[in-house]
């Protein structure tokens, strides 16, 4: 498969939203909150159609949490939302005593995770989320690559009891998954079969992947191409396949290579299948303004930076 | 109905023996707050005022108690066991691996408790979900929940208090332990809050004051409360750190220590229990 534009640009966060209007209409027991954001998380598109279900709680996201953890006690399906920043990081307390303590069930989806937030700078763009989320018992912790596989997150993290962390972007992106794809969570997708090397990717990532692979095998080199949309929980089987299979692993996200999903990968690796790992991702740094395509070329999280990566990791001179 | 008062003063001080006697065999815990509240919880459980099934804990349209300044469970356990959700030999493990009593309540582990809480702030917001939630669904239980003025320093109680006005959640009471200490010391010197019942009602709340050692003022206002319609509910309790035992009474340093078997003695000899 290669990246290709099969139906416009549409971000993570505009399937998001239009998803979770749809939910509406199918199930009486969803209730979204949010914290004033609605109009960019596009939970108010939830909120135009179901208003009686809708509960604003304000710039207050410490008590957003707390609600959706007593409403979700009470039988009812929660959606909170805000910027990842916030929902994750402000009121990153509640969230364990709240919803991972008690396992409420509390889908926390969080936008305008990672750089590709673009020009609000660093103070916005949340490079540490998936650290954080994936270390907390009961999270789960899921980044969906295009419009296609968010559609399908958030219906299974709604049929699906228990809390649950999505993260979604700001930015517009292809939609590149195919009509037929399948999203299950706990499973990674092999996007494309590669013999010499994997680079394992998640969110914005993965078209990036594609390219870096097309890249490769210009060059005669077969690199396998794996889709981590669910980070936790993770597909050890399939890593542990790729990594004795292919013996190389490249991994890249735009997070913070410390505790991200290059971290995770890195962690099965290296207790059932050790081989090399090279993780991209945010190097102990904090982002800057720009635009999101700019900002991901300039930290190296683009087709360039991921194919030269393996090319290194596979001996080849640069 | 009315509760007949004097087998509440009863309740309320054997009560008050089971908590010094957990936290004596315990080492560690908070037994100023407990003893502190004892009445107006005493009040709420056995007065008539929770809807609740012991036989039943998690009967969908019971009441909801949550416990937000949760440091002070010795006496929720306490009354859970009185109430047959557990037997009461069960209070004599608080605190010890492998009990059903954890140091904060913890649903988890024991019967009857309806939310996770220890961490100070947390609580009052869960509390407004669950109220929101009986609106959500037309059911007509009512939330119930302890906090204390040492809590309302942290900032996410005020995050709820504009939001349970703002969303006009009147299924809502809270009960504030208002005893004008913390565990450093007097709140004045701590972190002065002037007024808070004020605060509240600036708010948008109904705000009662009662003495909060005083059976049939609390629940004068408890039946007050459920009369408010279109506001979220604050009784303000003023309590005395450490009611009961005349040497705890007032004192911070009670706060958050256990008495010795000595000192267990002296206060159930105060309280007239063995």
């Amino acid at each position: 498969m290669t990246v290709t534009q099969t139906s416009g640009e549409v971000a993570t966060r505009e399937a998001y939203g239009k998803t979770l209007a749809a939910l509406g209409g199918e199930r009486q027991d969803i209730i979204v909150l949010d914290a004033d954001l609605s109009g960019s998380t596009k939970t108010a598109n939830f909120k135009k159609l179901y208003p009686d279900r809708f509960f604003n709680m304000g710039v207050s996201e410490c008590n957003m949490i707390g609600t959706a953890s007593g409403l979700a006690s009470t039988g009812l399906t929660v959606f909170a939302s805000s910027f990842s920043m916030f929902a994750v990081g402000k009121a990153f307390e509640q969230v364990r005593q709240e919803i991972a303590l008690p396992v409420a069930n509390v889908k926390i989806c969080g936008t305008h995770a990672g750089i590709t937030v673009g020009e609000d700078g660093a103070s916005h763009q949340t490079l540490e989320d998936i650290a954080i989320m994936r270390v907390l018992p009961n999270m789960r912790v899921f980044v969906p690559a295009d419009a296609r596989e968010t559609e399908q997150v958030i219906r299974a993290v709604a049929a699906s009891p228990g809390p649950a962390y999505v993260r979604l972007s700001r930015m517009k992106t292809p939609q590149f998954l195919p009509d037929d794809y399948n999203f299950e969570i706990g499973k990674i997708n092999t996007l494309r079969d590669g013999a010499d090397i994997t680079i394992a990717a998640t969110g914005t990532t993965v078209m990036h992947a594609l390219a870096a692979a097309d890249a490769l095998a210009s060059k005669g080199i077969s690199a396998r191409i794996l889709n981590v949309c669910s980070i936790k929980p993770l597909d050890t089987e399939t890593l542990v396949k790729a990594a004795r299979e292919t013996g190389a692993i490249v991994t890249v996200e735009e997070h913070q290579r410390a505790g991200g999903m290059g971290s995770a990968v890195a962690e099965v690796v290296a207790e059932h299948a050790a081989c090399p790992v090279r993780r991209l991702g945010m190097n102990d740094r904090f982002g800057e303004s720009g635009s999101g395509g700019q900002l991901m070329d300039h930290f190296g999280l683009t087709a360039p930076a991921i194919s030269g990566a393996a090319l290194e990791l596979l001996g080849h001179a640069s | 109905m009315t509760p007949d008062f004097q087998e509440l003063a009863i309740v309320a001080n054997e009560l008050r023996g089971d908590v010094l006697r957990m936290l004596q065999l315990a080492g560690s815990g908070h037994p100023g707050g407990s003893l502190g509240m004892t009445d107006v919880f005493t009040t709420l459980w056995f007065g008539g005022h929770l809807k609740v099934d012991p036989q039943n804990p998690t009967w969908e349209d019971r009441d909801r108690f949550v416990l937000s300044n949760g440091h002070i469970c010795p006496i929720l356990y306490a009354i859970l066991a009185r109430q047959d959700y557990f037997p009461r030999e069960e209070l004599w493990t608080l605190r010890k691996l492998g009990s059903s009593l954890q140091g904060h309540p913890d649903f988890h582990f024991t019967k009857g408790v309806d939310c996770c809480t220890g961490s100070l702030g947390n609580g009052v917001s869960v509390a407004l979900g669950m109220a929101m939630g009986a609106r959500a669904q037309g059911k007509n239980f009512r939330v119930y929940a302890g906090t204390s003025d040492g809590e309302s320093q942290e900032g996410q109680v005020w995050e709820m208090a504009s939001a349970a006005a703002h969303h006009k959640v009147d299924n809502l009471t809270l009960l504030m332990d208002r005893n004008g200490i913390q565990i450093d010391g007097f709140t004045k010197d701590v972190m002065d809050q002037g007024d808070l019942g004020a605060k509240y009602k600036s708010f948008g709340w109904h705000v009662q004051e009662v003495d909060g050692h005083d059976m049939m003022a609390i629940h004068q206002a408890l039946n007050e409360a459920k009369k408010a319609s279109g506001k979220p509910q604050l009784i303000v309790c003023n309590t005395v750190l450490g009611k009961g035992v005349s040497f705890m009474e007032n004192e911070p340093g009670w706060h958050g220590v256990t008495p010795d078997e000595e000192q267990l003695k002296k206060a159930l000899d105060e309280l007239g229990l063995d």
